[in-house]
């Protein structure tokens, strides 16, 4: 992964409260944190170190466990998404369709490199592993609509509906 | 009574391709032709074409529309729904030819299918229980649990052979017979969701077109090994999938068919979800139920095995979907009439993800020992645009590739393993000519390496150290000795990884070594790629026969590599080329090769 900017955390009191309500429904299930986790990635879109240690405080856990977790998998993040999220399938099916060829397109268009963000914060690019829409292969999700079938001479166009 | 049902294809495939708004469409031309009592316009899970999607089947012809627009709608309503007649242009054709309407059991692509896990799913609505009900669904559940004991369900999945369809084939039964020997205060059944391999969507197609059956299995298994509670481990990347397991959970507390007291057998069975965060690690068990109990996903060595100690210290099952999809239908028709199908030791069906370079991308249900040549050729349509079928990719990236030498082999799991590949959990993609296999074997190298999870070294640096060698190659620096290294490495990361996923890493590299050899000394001796896909190994030349010395190339060229005057033949400086291939994609006369 590339280098990617750091920026200032900018948290509300609401998107706190939110989460400590969370934590409180949630503590004391059996295998909480990752559920947890999963729903602070969603109050505040990211996993910033400063939302990790609130968890910790709040529900008495080590930080570097909470920190341990969220960089073990894919699905978080430590750092703010782009506006629209852009993903690339680099699954086997897509990837025999063409599908890094669409991915080496994607950076030299948006200027950055997997798991960035544009300075504009409009479009983060990330590869991921099968969206499970092999048919329509080579595929690319924006947010959370996939466009399939794709050729490298799309892709402009595409990222045109977004700006 | 509806006297017509027309069937909307609901999976991720056909949603992306459009799928709800056909649903909207037809809901509202239905209704405006006054159809609203006749017609029963219905979203269901996946058909398998994903390719022409969206599909509309229309009921009783069983007429299959595929490729279906917005625009059309009108149409397949006044034409179709309100006359009668069926709308030629719209039905698919197997091929141009194909001039009589078949329906969709006859076209070639189902008719060799026999579907056993997928048999509801493009046939009822996921989203109704009562759909699921009405096609005898929890009838298994009432049978065992008001006529059975558990150690009879436990010999009936024994008998039927049943293995499990995640990828190792262990067999079903017997998994279920050694929890059910271990006493505890507390076991569990899990279902693993996390469908990893990259290329394969069984489960997903099951989970989004059937979660029922999924609950239903898990209920009967908590049953025959004495547990009452389950967890389903679902990837967070499968959004629908996510929310109808979560709907036919509640649906099924509200009947119960979940909770206390189950049928009124004194029999508790509840399920929750479990999201996975995107780690292909957490498909091996001991990491999956590191994963539920909220750490990292790392795999812990057995034994102690999962049936001793799994989730929580408490002896655990894990099965995968396909595996409890087949479940309720050997509970109601019998084992004998599942051991009836497939081969020797690889009993009853198998459900497929066709991808790659083939016509018919899509999910399939074949019978054990289907051969390869059926699946690939009648199934799947052949390979398009005229191309060489090269080799047929099995196991994701713990397996290997099938070259065409192979391609009457039947299908099952030894057979499989026999030929240095696996089952997997069913990807199965298509690869021709242009496909450099050095280069899938990198790209499966790639992968491991980025999810290896770091705990054991065999795996955290030799798959590492495997990638540098297959990338060095495929950059033209290879030497014969790399080769010998490369499959020594592989037999080292074999033998000594800790978990499934280091132990079958190196498959890939060694499977496309064994058949595919000469293109690896190609890139090493002659420093060549023969399917032209290894960008370092490429050189562009202009045939100055057909040249015209329109300039276009030398204009487009980035780097400006391209020189020639007017009306005269071109010449590429081989030191300035970049590789990028603009100028063979513009050339209108085909002057430009690569090599």
């Amino acid at each position: 992964m590339g280098v990617v900017k750091k920026v200032p955390f900018s948290g509300t009191q609401e998107q706190k409260t939110a989460l400590l309500q969370v934590i409180r429904e949630h503590m004391h299930d059996k295998g909480a944190l990752m559920p947890i986790m999963q729903k602070a990635q969603e109050i505040y879109g990211y996993l910033p170190i400063e939302v990790q240690t609130i968890i910790s405080d709040e529900m008495n856990v080590p930080l570097e466990k909470i920190y341990g977790i969220a960089t073990f998998y894919s699905q978080f993040s430590l750092y703010p998404k782009g506006k629209y999220r852009v993903s690339v399938c680099l699954g086997t099916a897509c990837y025999v369709k063409g599908s890094g060829d669409i991915f080496n397109k994607l950076k030299e268009i948006l200027g950055i490199d997997d798991g960035e963000c544009t300075p504009d914060g409009k479009f983060s690019l990330d590869s991921c592993r099968c969206v499970g829409a092999c048919g329509l292969a080579p595929v690319i999700m924006i947010n959370d609509d996939v466009y399939g079938k794709l050729t490298v001479d799309d892709v402009e166009g595409i990222l045109k509906k977004y700006e | 009574m509806y006297r017509s049902h027309v069937l909307v294809c609901g999976g991720t495939g056909c949603t992306s391709s459009g799928s709800p708004k056909i649903i909207d469409l037809l809901k509202d031309e239905v209704k405006k032709a006054g159809l609203k009592d006749e017609v029963a316009v219905v979203q269901t899970g996946c058909h398998g074409l994903c390719a022409l999607g969206p599909i509309v089947v229309v009921y009783p012809e069983a007429t299959f529309y595929s490729l279906v627009k917005p625009e059309d709608v009108p149409e397949i309503v006044s034409e179709h729904l309100l006359k009668g007649r069926i709308v030629n242009r719209l039905v698919y054709k197997e091929n141009d030819q194909d001039e009589i309407i078949k329906s969709i059991n006859e076209t070639d692509f189902y008719k060799k299918q026999y579907r056993i896990a997928l048999r509801n799913c493009g046939v009822i609505n996921p989203e109704n229980i009562d759909e699921y009900i009405a096609m005898n669904g929890y009838e298994a559940l009432g049978k065992v649990l008001t006529e059975y004991t558990p150690d009879q369900v436990i010999q009936i999945i024994l008998d039927s052979g049943l293995r499990g369809r995640g990828g190792g084939g262990f067999p079903t039964g017997l998994k279920w017979k050694l929890a059910k020997g271990n006493d505890a205060d507390q076991k569990y059944v899990c279902c693993n969701a996390d469908e990893g391999d990259p290329g394969a969507f069984m489960d997903r197609s099951v989970l989004e077109g059937d979660p029922h059956v999924v609950l239903e299995a898990m209920a009967i298994a908590g049953y025959a090994i004495g547990a009452s509670q389950g967890y389903i481990y679902v990837r967070a990347e499968y959004p629908i999938a996510v929310q109808r397991l979560k709907l036919a959970i509640d649906q099924a507390r509200e009947y119960g068919l979940l909770g206390k007291n189950i049928f009124n057998s004194g029999f508790d069975f509840d399920i929750d979800l479990r999201l996975g965060a995107g780690a292909f690690v957490c498909g091996e068990e001991t990491a999956l139920m590191t994963s539920i109990e909220g750490n990292r996903g790392e795999p812990r060595p057995r034994p102690p095995f999962p049936a001793q100690k799994g989730l929580f210290e408490k002896p655990t099952i894990l099965n995968n979907v396909e595996t409890y999809a087949n479940i309720p239908q050997i509970i109601l028709n019998g084992a004998e009439w599942f051991a009836s199908m497939g081969t020797e030791k690889s009993k009853g069906t198998k459900v497929f993800a066709l991808g790659g370079k083939i016509q018919n991308t899509g999910l399939v249900e074949i019978p054990m020992g289907t051969t390869l040549r059926e699946v690939v050729e009648e199934i799947g349509g052949g390979i398009p645009g005229g191309k060489k079928f090269k080799a047929a990719q099995t196991g994701g990236p713990s397996g290997g590739c099938i070259p065409a030498e192979h391609f009457d082999i039947p299908i099952d799991y030894d057979n499989l393993i026999s030929i240095g590949s696996m089952m997997g959990s069913g990807g199965l993609i298509v690869m021709d000519e242009d496909n450099c296999m050095v280069d899938i074997a990198k790209f499966f190298l790639q992968f491991t390496v980025d999810e290896s999870c770091g705990k054991c070294t065999p795996c955290r640096i030799g798959t590492k150290r495997l990638y540098e060698l297959l990338d060095k190659i495929t950059k033209g620096n290879g030497t014969l000795e790399d080769l010998d290294r490369l499959e020594q490495l592989c037999y080292y990361i074999k033998e000594n990884a800790l978990c499934g996923l280091g132990q079958t890493a190196p498959n890939p590299v060694l499977s496309t070594l064994r058949y595919f050899k000469d293109e690896y000394i190609a890139h090493v001796t002659d420093k060549k790629c023969p399917a032209g896909v290894c960008k370092a190994l490429l050189s562009y030349t202009i045939d100055p026969d057909k040249c015209k010395g329109c300039t276009l190339c030398a204009r487009i060229c980035p780097n400006s590599a391209i020189q020639g005057k007017v009306k005269e033949a071109h010449v590429i400086d081989q030191s300035k080329c970049i590789k990028c291939g603009a100028c063979m994609e513009k050339c209108r006369f085909g002057a430009i090769s690569k090599r």
